[in-house]
């Protein structure tokens, strides 16, 4: 049937739920390009008012880090537990800290 | 499966077979504490292939099953019904896309599953091959259809696969629409002339035990259940699933004033649960197989539209790869 023809493109889509919130991926989608593919993602992903703002970036530009280096890359801050406000014990008599 | 015949490998092999036996274990408790797998983590080549299997058919049947009631979107009985039919029938387009976006992230193509589905080696929920002959049909899939597959998917909202269950909470969230909407249609009719209750009463005549048949097959016959149970696939049997919506709809149908077509059906005052006549597996068999009413005509809708969407796809396609071209002719 449709061999060797080529797909569109896959955009990771970003919504901005309201102003003051952050863009967060929702999922992708099939697009021949940016334009399209925030054109779809609008009709995909905010049928019900979800969101005030889109970013679409093609799935292949996307550079993750690998599972496999987890352990590497997040375990050193484990034991750095001085890095959070509970480390420090402070009297119960002083306020405001 | 890996400790079998571990004297005849070489040390290279030993090396890679204690490996996976480890990658397995590690994959395994990580289930086991509740924990997410995500695209890119290892997972075991029977998990991947099994939720390829389960999402692929799950996406197919939201796209078969805008057929039958897109079948009724010229037809509805006023701009109100029309208006809310047309967004429930683009939400099953939704929730279709969502889905094969969420198969995708386990390495295969959205042109492979169309392509299965196409070719009819992948399978669809057998509850879409039955025909939408009246209005009233309209309200039962939205009242029993959705009924059931909200039942079925709210535990997938915490499948262990991600991806799926991220899809899964989207789609659950707007499911509950669709089911209010088929059974305000359900109401209206039960309430309406004798004529209207008639057309309600055969509608879920028509529906009630593909409805029930949608659960799938008895949990001693369900070969996948088992597996797919200790992966946190699945996380109730068919079976369970099954006796929750009867309990559930029954007395949404005696709210309705109708009768559900099962002459056996009582309730059970010591267990606290309906109790079902025997369900007819020869008819789901027979269906999945592909004999039901309405199978060829669905695939053979689907097909035609692939088909007569090609020239869009392709021209949207090289109409970009212009402008691009131009683009970078201006720069």
């Amino acid at each position: 049937m449709s061999q060797q023809r080529k797909q569109w493109p896959l955009y990771e889509v970003f919504i901005r739920a309201r102003s003051g919130l952050e863009h967060k991926h929702v999922g992708s989608i099939h697009a021949v390009d940016a334009r399209q593919a925030i054109e779809h993602a609008r009709d995909l992903y905010t049928r019900r008012q979800e969101g005030v703002s889109i970013w679409v970036v093609r799935s292949s530009d996307i550079t993750a880090s690998d599972p496999g280096d987890a352990d590497a890359l997040f375990e050193p801050a484990k034991d750095k537990i001085y890095r959070h406000p509970t480390f420090y014990s402070i009297p119960d008599e002083v306020k405001n800290l | 499966m890996y400790t079998q015949g571990l004297d005849s490998l070489g040390a290279d092999c030993l090396h890679q077979a204690t490996d996976a036996v480890t990658l397995e274990q590690r994959f395994q408790s990580k289930v086991d504490a509740d924990d997410r797998i995500e695209p890119k983590d290892w997972m075991p080549d029977a998990y991947r292939q099994t939720l390829i299997r389960q999402i692929s058919q799950h996406a197919h049947s939201e796209i078969v099953g805008m057929l039958p009631e897109g079948n009724w979107i010229t037809r509805a009985p006023s701009l109100r019904r029309k208006a809310v039919l047309i967004a429930k029938v683009q939400d099953e387009g939704g929730h279709g896309m969502y889905l094969y976006s969420a198969a995708e992230t386990l390495g295969i193509s959205r042109d492979e599953l169309l392509e299965q589905l196409l070719a009819g080696t992948a399978k669809y929920s057998s509850i879409f091959n039955y025909p939408t002959p009246t209005w009233a049909d309209v309200g039962a899939i939205g009242w029993l259809v959705d009924g059931a597959a909200i039942m079925n998917q709210i535990p997938i909202c915490r499948c262990s696969y991600g991806p799926y269950a991220r899809a899964m909470v989207r789609i659950c969230k707007e499911e509950s629409f669709h089911q209010r909407q088929g059974f305000e249609i359900m109401m209206t009719l039960a309430r309406g002339t004798p004529e209207q209750h008639r057309m309600a009463q055969d509608a879920l005549n028509r529906w009630w035990w593909p409805s029930i048949m949608m659960f799938g097959p008895n949990d001693a016959a369900s070969k996948h259940t088992a597996q797919s149970m200790r992966w946190k696939i699945k996380r109730f049997s068919n079976d369970e699933l099954r006796q929750k919506f009867i309990d559930i709809t029954v007395p949404q149908a005696e709210f309705l004033g109708l009768k559900v077509p099962d002459p056996d059906l009582r309730w059970d005052e010591a267990t606290q649960h309906y109790v079902h006549g025997p369900i007819d597996w020869k008819e789901f068999e027979e269906v999945l197989k592909g004999n039901g009413p309405c199978n060829r005509e669905r695939l053979e809708t689907r097909r035609r539209a692939h088909e007569d969407g090609r020239w869009v796809r392709e021209a949207a396609l090289a109409h970009a790869e212009k402008q691009r071209a131009r683009e970078t002719q201006a720069a």
